[in-house]
């Protein structure tokens, strides 16, 4: 047993790296900072978003960037009563797997729509951006996505 | 697509130890840690470190939050003169399949593999984030609780399961981790009560939860003469293969697990039956669909250890799932067993490890 209590201190890591994105992740980041959602084309004429420059099935590359959007449907859903410190709301949000209009698969986001009796499996949600001006080309720049017709419809 | 194509050397579990799982150790350093824990998995058999050819470890930088942490890990083992050694980012049931791998090739006969981490370090949510894809969903900190929320409602939407099954799994790997002296989290609750529990992320409640564990473990392979020498009844792992899927979250069937059924079918699962299972589902619900994946009936028990819902130390998990599903062979309770290990988001990457006894 310790004879006294075990010293503590903070201690940070950080990798502060930037990395370049790359002809189909920059083309999706900054149709975000104009406005827009970008799909690319995989295997079988699929929709892939958020795009990749392969096929995340089968490996091949992609190919047309091809717009999508801006609403879309609830695949699954989790609701976070008690957001963490470095969550994108933090108010009570959830998180969402969202299968955009014109897409074959869902990407992650976060729908903000009142409360869990609001938001079920198959919702549709559009895209809620931060205003262009503070846009940068990244995730962050949708601000959340919301029931379509309105939040808490 | 012939399962168990290849006819691997036969390759024993001739030990296994563990630490005492614990929800926070302060008091050692990681080489404080495993020292005992090396020192048993060579007392048991009565060997030294001078009688494996090969060392083999599975840790992770971002627990202790320092580069090449695992360099000053291999104190615990002492390795002078030098030692040949290996280490991967990963669960020690990688390493030790690494290691596996490496006995195959016929020059050496004994490796020894161990992993460790300290879960209560840092704040496992922020860590966990960092394994993810650093363009679409790590700037935005999705939580690992949250992500195997996703993946729990998914499974409640498909019918496959609903929040009373996670439950009474929970309910029996905690009552089970009752006579493993190891576990951390053992009580006797019944679903029931555990439903009352409020949501982490729902529609997870807490019981649906692994714990944070602090732990480590170590196991000793042997083949040849070693795995003769050292045991009067090897314990052989007669298939071993891991498979991983895409890394895009939503382009994935969150419900099933295809790179664990692809996994046990090279590994030959299917060949004859399986008496015991114990299966890395650090979440209630993911054991739903491994066992599915796995093609395991409602008569194979699972986790009579407790599994990770009694004791869930990362990096070490997975590793003692191969430990734990051996020594039921060795203590006679199976014949033949199969251990599972998983890794990233949601069930991500899978490996599948059949053992027998002779």
């Amino acid at each position: 047993m310790p004879e006294s209590e075990a010293l503590h201190a903070e201690h940070h890591l950080e990798y502060p790296y930037s990395r370049s994105v790359g002809p189909v992740i920059g083309a999706f980041l900054t149709g975000l900072r104009d406005g827009k959602l970008f799909g690319v084309t995989g295997a079988g004429g699929t929709v892939i978003v958020p795009p990749t420059e392969y096929d995340p099935t089968t490996g091949d590359d992609t190919g047309e960037m091809v717009e999508v959007g801006p609403g879309g449907v609830v695949e699954s859903w989790a609701w976070v009563s008690h957001p963490l410190r470095k969550h994108p709301l933090q108010t009570p949000f959830a998180w969402a797997l969202i299968r955009l209009d014109g897409a074959d698969t869902a990407m992650l986001h976060v729908v903000d729509a009142g409360g869990p009796d609001k938001l079920a499996t198959g919702d549709r949600v559009t895209v809620k951006y931060r205003p262009a001006s503070e846009r940068i080309g990244a995730m962050a720049d949708i601000e959340a996505f919301v029931p379509e017709g309105g939040a808490g419809a | 697509m012939s399962a168990a194509a290849r006819t691997p050397r036969p390759v024993s579990i001739a030990s296994f130890a563990q630490m005492q799982n614990v929800r926070k150790d302060d008091e050692h350093n990681e080489v404080e840690m495993l020292m005992p824990v090396i020192a048993e998995v060579f007392g048991n058999i009565g060997i030294t470190k001078d009688d494996v050819d090969f060392i083999c470890s599975g840790s992770t930088d971002y627990l202790i939050g320092g580069p090449f942490s695992f360099v000053m890990a291999l104190d615990a083992v002492g390795v002078w003169p030098p030692r040949s050694e290996s280490h991967v980012e990963m669960d020690g049931a990688w390493a030790l399949y690494e290691a596996w791998v490496l006995l195959q090739e016929g020059e050496i006969d004994a490796a020894l593999v161990y992993s460790f981490g300290r879960s209560s370090l840092g704040d496992l949510n922020e860590i966990l984030s960092l394994q993810l894809d650093p363009y679409y969903l790590a700037p935005m900190w999705p939580d690992t609780v949250s992500l195997a929320a996703l993946q729990a409602r998914a499974l409640i939407d498909a019918g496959k399961a609903t929040e009373a099954d996670f439950a009474a799994i929970a309910a029996r790997s905690r009552k089970d981790a009752l006579s493993n002296p190891k576990a951390q989290v053992a009580n006797d609750i019944p679903a029931e009560t555990l439903l009352e529990d409020e949501y982490v992320v729902s529609p997870l409640r807490r019981h649906a939860l692994p714990p944070i564990t602090d732990g480590a473990a170590a196991i000793v392979l042997a083949a040849g003469d070693k795995a003769r020498q050292w045991s009067d009844k090897p314990v052989w792992i007669t298939g071993f293969d891991h498979r991983i899927e895409t890394h895009s979250l939503g382009a994935r069937d969150l419900t099933s697990s295809p790179s664990t059924t692809r996994a046990a079918e090279v590994a030959g699962l299917a060949d004859g039956p399986v008496d015991v299972a114990e299966i890395h589902a650090p979440y209630a619900h993911q054991e739903i669909i491994i066992r599915e994946a796995l093609g395991l009936d409602e008569t194979v028990p699972i986790n009579p250890s407790g599994g990770p819902l009694a004791a869930n130390p990362l990096m070490s998990a997975g590793l003692i799932r191969i430990g734990e599903a051996a020594a039921s062979i060795k203590s006679g309770k199976a014949k033949r067993a199969v251990a599972h290990a998983t890794s990233g988001p949601c069930l991500q990457q899978n490996l599948v490890c059949v053992l027998e006894g002779e």
